[in-house]
């Protein structure tokens, strides 16, 4: 469960021509990607938190509890995006990625470790042939206000850099004021760019205002290629929520069923605690299916999420409630 | 028209809040039998109180844990004036606390009356030790060489504390107020038949200025919640005060578990696998506060 294998590359898909064939028009416009997006039935809003509160709601314990614990542990996107990263940082975090916990060498590895793109060779360079992926945000994250030139070469750099996997961060602002074609062209150009890399597009849900929103940006962006949908950067809140995570996870379900594609989902930022992590498991369950139990389709993005699974499974495999003098720091250079 | 009574159910204090115990759990409280109760009365009913769980008991590691820090780190000076408040506030809280401990231990008005002002008196006396502990304990050592040899007293860090069981006040201030005032936090399991008179001392905690999570009272059974706290590899030390007359408690084996992380253990009285209460009254030394604490050493050249 460890390891992710690399998804066949979609053959180029020219992601316009698809859309056209989906859409059943002869030439994507901005109306057809309106009338389309809002044909999508609306979100029950109450229904959906309620599902979410039930599902939340689930008991897992004992073996159950330490399978999902190392699964949680292996869908991890070890992150750091702050603007005081440095290489000693991110060679840290690329360390505990490799050997989460010195004192169990049976816990499994997180997927990825995500960074800034100028930290990604050294990421890379950390983590060798470990199979431990390097993520990178790119186009002008988190904002995503830049132009359009800045964020492929922002995307490319980070490719050539080494990046196995892109996060990139949609524009909202055109995304609300209902311009949907540029945001489809952005994330299809972006995509281009991206060769072989997996593509993780960042919706922001909490600048998005309405769940509606969530489910027309979540097929928006599958539409437009993308091979992950996320929720959000982290530095807005509202995060990852538990009822946005259920209709993304909605539209990734009902996406292989019109076209037989499976696209992963990430929640990210606001996870903190193993019970968050295990709730977010039982929804992926619940709601798309075991198939996407596996960090090749849905992952955590989440910093201090890891520890807290540690804490947890070294209270399971001791049967002593453990503490953070247990755990390796992964940032040397900030007090504990 | 008779009024209807107001039956109290109390809660736990973890990390400066009052919660219920996750396990949702409470038990009753009876007051001891009094001197005039005849043998086979009913005893009488007090209120109820939380039953804790080993998850409180986690929960409460944790607020002590985050709370530990900011307490060492505040000025002794500033410990002292904080502890002191809390004298003051058990001071106006007195007819509250002599009530709850005649009900508690079975006493008559004037011996809870003396037990409430020694309880006092001895938190006085522990927050005076705030700034002077460091000068009687730690100090110039003479070394063969031209350095500085200084050695200091720091707390240890998170310490549970099982509370007496048969002294519910006196006892419970006899160990509580050593540990915090180095700037140590703790996790205290009351006394399992006299918990009230230490919910009430967590209401004095709460309307003083003692930081949230320095102090975290769990009511319930040791003997339930002792294991896992001496097992827990984020405390640091704990005081088994509270094993002598505990229904279930082996403090051995609780001093064996300690062992795992290198806790410092304060053993209970007595000899033996015999676990007795200490006699409260007597005017204590300064060896519980000096349980808890780690001497720092540092070296420093001296200048010409």
């Amino acid at each position: 469960m460890s390891t992710t294998t690399d998804t066949p590359v979609a053959a180029a898909v020219d992601a316009t021509a698809r859309a056209r064939d989906l859409l059943g028009v002869s030439r994507l416009t901005n109306q057809a990607l309106t009338t389309w997006l809002h044909g999508l039935p609306g979100v029950d809003q109450v229904g959906c938190e309620a599902r979410a509160a039930a599902l939340a709601t689930r008991s897992i314990k004992t073996t159950s509890k330490q399978w999902a614990i190392d699964l949680a542990i292996s869908m991890i996107d070890l992150t750091t995006l702050e603007g005081a990263d440095t290489p000693g940082r991110v060679r840290g975090l690329a360390a505990k990625a490799l050997l989460p916990d010195p004192s169990d060498h049976s816990t499994p590895r997180p997927a990825a470790v995500c960074v800034y793109g100028d930290m990604v060779a050294t990421a890379k360079e950390a983590l060798g042939a470990s199979g431990v992926k390097v993520a990178a945000v790119a186009t002008a994250f988190p904002s995503g206000r830049a132009s359009m030139a800045v964020k492929l070469a922002d995307t490319r750099d980070a490719v050539r850099a080494g990046a196995d996997e892109i996060d990139m961060v949609i524009d909202r602002g055109a995304f609300l004021s209902g311009d949907y074609l540029t945001v489809f062209n952005q994330i299809a150009e972006v995509k281009k760019a991206c060769g072989d890399a997996r593509l993780k597009v960042i919706m922001e849900t909490g600048e998005l205002v309405t769940y509606d929103n969530v489910r027309r940006a979540s097929w928006l962006s599958m539409l437009a290629g993308g091979d992950f949908i996320k929720t959000s950067t982290g530095k807005i809140q509202p995060a990852a929520t538990l009822p946005v995570t259920l209709i993304m996870l909605e539209a990734v379900r009902d996406w292989r069923d019109l076209t037989g594609e499976m696209v992963g989902v990430k929640p990210a930022g606001g996870i903190k605690t193993s019970k968050d992590a295990l709730r977010f498991l039982v929804t992926v369950n619940e709601v798309a299916g075991e198939d996407w139990l596996s960090n090749q389709w849905f992952r955590f993005g989440a910093s201090s999420l890891l520890n807290d699974l540690l804490l947890q499974r070294q209270r399971m495999t001791t049967g002593a409630y453990s503490g953070a003098s247990y755990i390796a720091d992964d940032s040397p250079s900030t007090a504990y | 028209m008779s009024r209807v009574d107001v039956k109290k159910t109390y809660k736990l204090y973890i990390g400066g809040k009052f919660p219920r115990s996750e396990s949702g759990r409470s038990y009753e409280v009876y007051a001891a039998p009094s001197g005039r109760a005849r043998a086979g009365a009913t005893p009488r009913f007090l209120a109820n109180a939380a039953q804790g769980s080993r998850k409180d008991a986690r929960d409460a590691v944790t607020a002590a844990r985050a709370a530990q820090p900011g307490w060492a780190s505040a000025t002794a000076y500033n410990r002292g004036q904080v502890l002191y408040r809390v004298a003051e506030v058990m001071e106006s809280r007195r007819p509250q606390l002599v009530q709850e401990v005649r009900d508690a231990e079975g006493l008559t008005a004037a011996a809870a009356e003396a037990v409430v002002s020694q309880a006092i008196d001895r938190w006085v006396w522990y927050a005076g030790w705030s700034d002077k502990y460091v000068q009687v304990l730690g100090g110039l050592n003479p070394v063969a060489g031209p350095y500085f040899n200084i050695s200091a007293s720091e707390p240890t860090g998170v310490v549970a504390v099982l509370a007496p069981q048969a002294s519910s006040l006196l006892g419970l201030v006899s160990v509580i107020a050593p540990a915090i005032v180095s700037g140590n936090t703790v996790v205290v399991v009351t006394s399992a038949d006299r918990p009230l008179p230490a919910i009430t001392l967590a209401e004095c905690l709460a309307t003083s200025d003692v930081p949230g999570g320095v102090v975290n009272i769990i009511s319930g059974r040791a003997g339930e919640i002792a294991p896992w706290l001496a097992s827990h590899r984020d405390v640091n030390a704990i005081d088994l005060a509270g094993a002598a007359g505990a229904e279930g408690v082996d403090w051995a084996a609780l001093e064996e578990a300690s062992a795992d992380n290198l806790k410092r253990v304060v053993r209970p009285a007595g000899t033996g696998a015999e676990a007795v209460e200490p006699d409260w009254t007597e005017t204590p030394d300064l060896s519980r506060l000096t349980a808890f604490l780690e001497t720092k050493t540092v070296w420093h050249p001296k200048g010409r």
